[in-house]
């Protein structure tokens, strides 16, 4: 059972054949940072989110649409080129990596079908940045989804933040976390999804 | 004060049944402890020592007659028949069993209220001055303004889950009431030459483990530019501020690590963006909101009440209360009264059901409707008629609501402690009672005059003891419960930060040690002089010396 949940004309769906590989860096040997006893799992903003060997070691499927890491996307582009073009690639960053970073090594975001960002901890509210500044600042228009920690109560936000695909977490039910997309029907700031303030949409009072 | 239209309440009433739905979905094991955690702080709900505690938002710190009486009735239905004014101005129960939290908040609802943001990881109520509106030193009404703060940061979707707590504070008078040099944002609205209003934003500042005030970002920003300007600090913020470190995570480390400057330059780059967009405020929308916060019907009277002078020659109490309780008003005729929630022997901010419905009364029939929490865990009456005030005392003091002591040494600011909080290290509220009772007697108090005592009992500083004349900290040694204390703290436009004035010290000796800190002042200081202002100008080494007299030095270490 799928549970990629995408909107698609404003309704939410449960999309059942996802044909996107999601392109993993392997295993490095991370930094283990503790505070009081317990391990942080938590990369600032800004940081290498992936060392030279683990981007050269990353292997790519020979066919079919990927989604690729930012650093292996940057680093190993020239590969890639006819793929793009084809609109067969896709890239993915990680909490803690910067769409400036993007959208440096490629001007139009748009030759994207995908971008999607990782959610390293649903707790963790960068990604909904990173989400308004590629909608907003660099007016990316294809898919943007979030993977990872990707939880029902925080649907609401990451919709009006703009993105339209959800990969609910695998041991979650995407059918019952499409309710919650609704929680609000009138909010009162501007965001991505609904750009106006509630008091420029309506006549109050 | 403002009146939600359908678009608030359907918000409100909306977040009631999503906290429903989650609720119930932890009862049944759906959620895990940690999922739930955001969810239920960002409504306001701890668990703590005994039971959850639920913070419910009063908004500016602005309570009208009905709520009170609402609030009264959660006390008595869902709790133990008390509730507790928080520094925050708003309002905490401490027994609330989890279950029963979506009816209670469905309750609040009906009268306007809610429990949204009160704590988490995003942005809190915003707090302002308590007398806003009233106060002969306001320039400009800050509570329009922090109206709008409230809708627009209210489930903001960009900024739902910040590195950390994040706290707006909004002022409008000559004189600071509101601390803002002392939040995350401060915004200090004035009026510049052309009679435009524009803010000072403060940046940075915050208690806890390390304390800063705030830095000056902008001097003076069209107030149109509130929204997008604060969006872009928070943009900057969420984006940048630690996430690694609990204690590093607010944006006052963030400011700090990058220098006011730097931060500055990319808080500007960020605006340069966005800032003629659709968070631009109107003069319109401005309107709609502020008409809300009018000036109530006042009747016009004479400056002086010959009735009110007569009971002020005849009755001492009555004249001490006024002298402490009963405040300045711009509106001839009348004056704002604090029904003090300092009373020996009872939680400093705690307030039972029947006080509450008292009170409720006593705003109905002596000011408009309408009554304020205040930070330092008061309730004020804003508009008070002078020949009211004499009932309005008789009937305030039957309700043990009219202790003449606001200002003073058992006025104390504190935080609910280790008596209830799972975050204290130490108690707070018997410390608070025991210095009560040694200055119990009031011409005493009242010859101390000024004084700010605040108590907090951990480093996140709820009690805000570092800006308290005296400010009192607990702190965990060894697993027992010890003191520091420290001195010349100050909030208001002056703002400064305590020293602490050495090792601290047991339970039982705190009461003591503020009694040698006081004798040091009246015996020093100069006519008319404040506490602070005899520290200010003494420096702390004689009080340092007079408390730590006659106790052992620390034994010296023999080398070997």
């Amino acid at each position: 059972m799928s549970n990629l949940i995408k909107l698609q004309n404003g309704s939410a769906v449960i999309v059942a054949d996802d044909s996107w590989q999601i392109v993993r860096l392997p295993a490095g040997e991370a930094e283990v940072k503790k505070q009081a006893g317990k391990v942080v799992q938590f990369r600032l903003t800004g940081v290498e989110a992936a060392t030279a060997e683990q981007i050269a070691a990353t292997a790519v499927p020979a066919s079919g649409k990927v989604v690729l890491p930012l650093s292996v996307f940057i680093a190993r582009r020239a590969e890639f080129e006819s793929r793009l073009a084809a609109g067969e690639v896709g890239v993915w960053l990680e909490t803690c990596e910067l769409v400036e970073t993007l959208a440096e090594a490629q001007a139009d975001l748009n030759v994207f079908p995908l971008i999607a960002v990782f959610i390293e901890r649903f707790a963790d509210g960068r990604a909904y940045s990173s989400a308004s500044l590629l909608r907003s600042r660099f007016g990316y228009r294809n898919e943007l989804r979030a993977f990872g920690d990707v939880l029902r109560d925080q649907l609401f936000f990451m919709k009006r933040c703009g993105f339209d695909a959800y990969q609910i977490r695998a041991d979650r039910s995407a059918s019952d976390a499409i309710a919650s997309l609704g929680d609000f029907s009138e909010p009162y700031q501007a965001a991505v999804v609904i750009d106006q303030p509630v008091w420029r949409r309506h006549a109050r009072g | 004060m403002y009146i939600y239209d359908e678009y608030d309440q359907r918000i409100v009433d909306e977040r009631v049944a999503q906290f429903r739905d989650q609720t119930r979905r932890y009862l049944a094991g759906e959620l895990t402890n940690d999922e739930f955690k955001p969810l239920r702080l960002q409504n306001g709900l701890y668990i703590q020592r005994y039971a959850p505690m639920l913070r419910v938002a009063v908004p500016y710190g602005l309570l009208n007659a009905k709520q009170a009486r609402k609030l009264a009735h959660v006390a008595r239905t869902y709790d133990k028949g008390y509730a507790h004014v928080s520094t925050r101005q708003n309002f905490q129960y401490n027994w609330p069993e989890l279950k029963n939290v979506p009816d209670i908040l469905a309750e609040l609802a009906s009268v306007q209220m809610h429990a949204i943001q009160t704590s988490g990881n995003c942005i809190r109520n915003v707090t302002t001055d308590q007398f806003a509106g009233i106060a002969p030193d306001e320039v400009v009404d800050p509570r329009p303004l922090a109206e709008i703060l409230r809708q627009w940061s209210t489930f903001h979707p960009e900024f739902a889950l910040l590195p950390r707590k994040f706290k707006f504070a909004v002022s409008g008078s000559v004189n600071d009431r509101a601390v803002v040099q002392m939040h995350d944002i401060g915004l200090e609205f004035f009026r510049d030459a052309a009679g435009e209003l524009r803010i000072k934003v403060w940046v940075g500042g915050g208690l806890g483990r390390t304390p800063i005030l705030g830095e000056v970002i902008e001097e003076a920003l069209p107030w149109q530019h509130m929204l997008s300007y604060s969006e872009s600090i928070l943009r900057v913020y969420n984006r940048w501020g630690r996430r690694d470190n609990l204690y590093k995570a607010r944006i006052k480390i963030l400011v700090k690590a990058l220098g006011i400057e730097e931060f500055r330059r990319q808080v500007e780059a960020e605006w340069a963006h966005h800032k003629d967009g659709v968070n631009t405020l109107t003069q319109a929308e401005f309107d709609r909101i502020a008409k809300c916060f009018t000036a109530p019907a006042y009747e016009s009277l004479p400056e002086d009440d010959a009735g009110f002078s007569a009971k002020l020659t005849e009755e001492k109490a009555f004249a001490n209360w006024v002298k402490r309780n009963v405040h300045a008003h711009r509106q001839p005729g009348y004056r704002a009264v604090t029904l003090s929630l300092k009373v020996t022997g009872i939680a400093p901010g705690d307030v039972t059901d029947r006080q509450l419905d008292i009170v409720a009364d006593l705003a109905e029939r002596y000011s408009f409707g309408e009554l304020r929490t205040t930070h330092e865990q008061n309730i004020v009456l804003s508009d008070v008629k002078l020949a009211d005030l004499h009932a309005l005392w008789l009937e305030a003091r039957a309700a043990g609501l009219a202790t003449p002591n606001i200002g003073l040494i058992t006025d104390i600011i504190c935080c609910p402690g280790g008596s209830f909080c799972d975050l204290a290290n130490a108690k707070s509220i018997p410390i608070a009672e025991s210095i009560q009772q040694l200055f119990d007697d009031l011409d005493y108090q009242h010859d101390i005059g000024d004084l700010e005592l605040n108590i907090s009992g951990c480093m996140n500083s709820c009690g805000h003891h570092h800006v308290g004349h005296i400010g009192i900290l607990g702190v965990d040694k060894n697993d027992s419960e010890w003191y520091q204390v420290s001195i010349g703290g100050k909030q208001g436009n002056d703002a400064s930060l305590g020293e602490v004035i050495g090792p601290s010290f047991a339970a039982d000796e705190v009461a003591g040690v503020v009694k040698r800190l006081i004798d040091v002042y009246v015996e020093a200081r100069l006519p008319e002089e404040r506490f602070i202002d005899t520290v200010r100008r003494l420096g702390p080494a004689p009080f340092k010396e007079r408390v730590y007299a006659d106790r052992q030095p620390a034994k010296k270490k023999v080398e070997a």
